[in-house]
């Protein structure tokens, strides 16, 4: 090797070499993620939907004022139903227009101009929606929190002074019946159970979006699932346990019973304000089967995505 | 065209696969008491389209509340009739909340059935007590039905004990669901107590209210208090309990 080889190779600088490409990489998905939320927090229809939440959830105070457990009942009710159709309207609605919109405005072959893997595009995409469904999940829940505080503050004062003059046990008692029925723990996995559920209909928008021709036609046959969804457990258990019936019903009930996702199997929380107990096993199984839906609508939709003409 | 295909046919085993699993958290779901309506036609029947729709699409909750409400403004109005309707469509849609299943028979038994003994436009006697005796038995129906559906909860027991005791002067019925409230693990303290007093009422059964009473004044001061102390000199008196068997004077003055 001559004196000037060497020196040559000597000045040459490694930085310089472009960077190997690798086939997943964490930080483009966190790029389509961020920017995904980013332009999800910009649609009016978000602000309009978490409004109405939230007011919903304030409003539910003044929607009974009958004793303090009915009064906290319907206040629960009404703010764990509102929360739970937000995020399902917000998970149909935001994921829906997604492509079609990235498509339209020609956004998407921008990114995927570049090395991006459909793959990485589509679980960015997906990424950003379930993280705008949490944050606007946490911003309900603490609303419903602070108004239940509030009601249960007011109900503990009333009740003091209206039980000065009894004895300290009995007020004491009724002290405690209110804290009982105000905040529960088990309404916490419940709460989580209605995101799961936003993000089983998330994937699920998202998987039918790949193959839909518009925004409009995804929402329609969404809507269709939502409801097909929630009929699913009677249908499978007529198709398993009837074995009379037409061929035309059968074909109909495997067909809903096989395709579709057990959405009633999410709906606890209605239970669980009734007072009744959430197991660690009925939770986990219930949040597993929600995960389990999620991931594979998602690879689903990754599959359709890829042999997609764009 | 082909991905379509394969993806349909990766549904179609992934449903075949989900089944049996769909399937056993449904069955632990009824176990735990999750899931405890039926959706069929009597629900749609007894709840209309839009009711019906509400509840099948996740919000039955929220649909109990709006009926709950509108029971509140009937009542307000003593449309009792309306009422019924109401809280039969509330505690279908909501069988687990026991406050729905109380405060419908509660309406019944007590305030629609004096409304029917002092209503003015029904001038026979004969049938102004029918018709509350018939509100009484919707009350006991109404707290009968809750309890199929919450077997374990105590409260409804004590609420239907109540009934027994208020509105049919039966206290032997009424002991029998003290009792069977104070066998379950969130019963009120007071429950033995009340089964015991409503026991010593009972023509025939003063021995074992007697020792039931005896049993409880035996465990301790706490237990001591003046009902129990009364019915159990009443119960000394009747059954002529041996002087130095019976509970010292001077706790009667407490």
């Amino acid at each position: 090797m001559t004196d000037s080889e060497t020196s040559t190779v000597q000045s040459f600088d490694a930085s310089t070499f472009p960077k190997r490409h690798r086939a997943i990489s964490l930080s483009r998905i966190l790029a389509i993620t961020s920017n995904t939320l980013t332009e999800l927090t910009r649609l009016k229809v978000f602000y309009v939907l978490l409004v109405f939440g939230l007011l919903l959830i304030g409003s539910s105070i003044f929607m009974a004022q009958f004793s303090f457990q009915q009064e906290f009942q319907i206040l629960k009710d009404v703010s764990l139903g509102a929360i739970s159709m937000f995020t399902s309207l917000l998970a149909i609605v935001a994921t829906s227009r997604m492509l079609p919109r990235d498509i339209e405005d020609r956004t998407v072959y921008t990114i995927l101009a570049k090395p991006v893997p459909r793959f990485e595009y589509i679980v960015g995409k997906i990424a950003g929606v379930l993280l705008l469904l949490a944050i606007s999940t946490l911003i309900m829940v603490a609303a419903f929190l602070a108004v239940l505080y509030m009601r249960e503050q007011a109900v503990l004062q009333v009740t003091a002074k209206q039980m000065a003059s009894a004895p300290p046990d009995q007020l004491a008692d009724a002290l405690r019946a209110v804290r009982a029925s105000a905040f529960n723990v088990n309404l916490v996995p419940g709460i989580i159970i209605i995101f799961l559920k936003a993000c089983l209909l998330t994937a699920l928008t998202l998987f039918v979006s790949t193959f839909a021709t518009s925004t409009i036609f995804t929402i329609v046959v969404m809507v269709f699932i939502y409801f097909i969804g929630h009929l699913e457990a009677t249908a499978r258990e007529y198709w398993l346990a009837v074995h009379g019936g037409g061929l035309v019903t059968r074909v109909c009930l495997a067909i809903v019973a096989l395709l579709f996702p057990d959405l009633q199997a999410f709906n606890l929380v209605d239970d669980i304000i009734a007072g009744t107990v959430i197991s660690m096993a009925v939770f986990t199984k219930t949040a597993v089967l929600g995960i389990f839906y999620t991931v594979i609508y998602t690879l689903l939709a990754v599959f359709v995505f890829y042999g997609k003409e764009l | 065209m082909t991905r379509g295909l394969i993806a349909l046919a990766v549904l179609i085993v992934m449903g075949l696969l989900k089944l049996p699993v769909e399937r056993d958290l449904a069955t632990l779901h009824r176990q735990e008491h999750f899931r405890g309506v039926e959706f069929n036609l009597d629900l749609r029947e007894q709840l209309g389209q839009l009711g019906f729709i509400a509840a099948l699409s996740g919000f039955r909750a929220i649909v109990a509340d709006g009926l709950f409400i509108q029971a509140h403004a009937a009542w307000e109005d003593t449309q009792w009739g309306r009422m019924l309707l109401l809280f039969r469509q509330i505690t279908t849609l909501q069988p687990r909340v026991l406050l729905f299943w109380d405060t419908a028979a509660w309406h019944m038994a007590w305030n629609a059935s004096v409304a029917a003994m002092n209503d003015t436009k029904q001038p026979r006697q004969a049938l102004r007590v029918k018709a509350q005796r018939e509100y009484f038995a919707l009350g006991k129906d109404f707290l009968e039905r809750g309890i199929k559906n919450n077997p374990e909860r105590p409260e409804l027991y004590e609420a239907l004990a109540r009934l027994y005791k208020e509105k049919y002067k039966d206290h032997e019925r009424a002991a029998e669901y003290y009792a069977k409230a104070a066998t379950l693990p969130e019963a009120a303290p007071w429950d033995r107590r009340f089964s015991a007093y409503e026991l010593s009422y009972c023509e025939g059964r003063e021995r074992e209210a007697y020792e039931r009473l005896r049993s409880l004044y035996d465990e301790g001061e706490k237990e001591r208090l003046p009902t129990l102390i009364k019915r159990l000199k009443l119960l000394e008196d009747k059954l002529a309990i041996p002087q130095e068997q019976r509970i010292p004077d001077t706790l009667t003055k407490r």
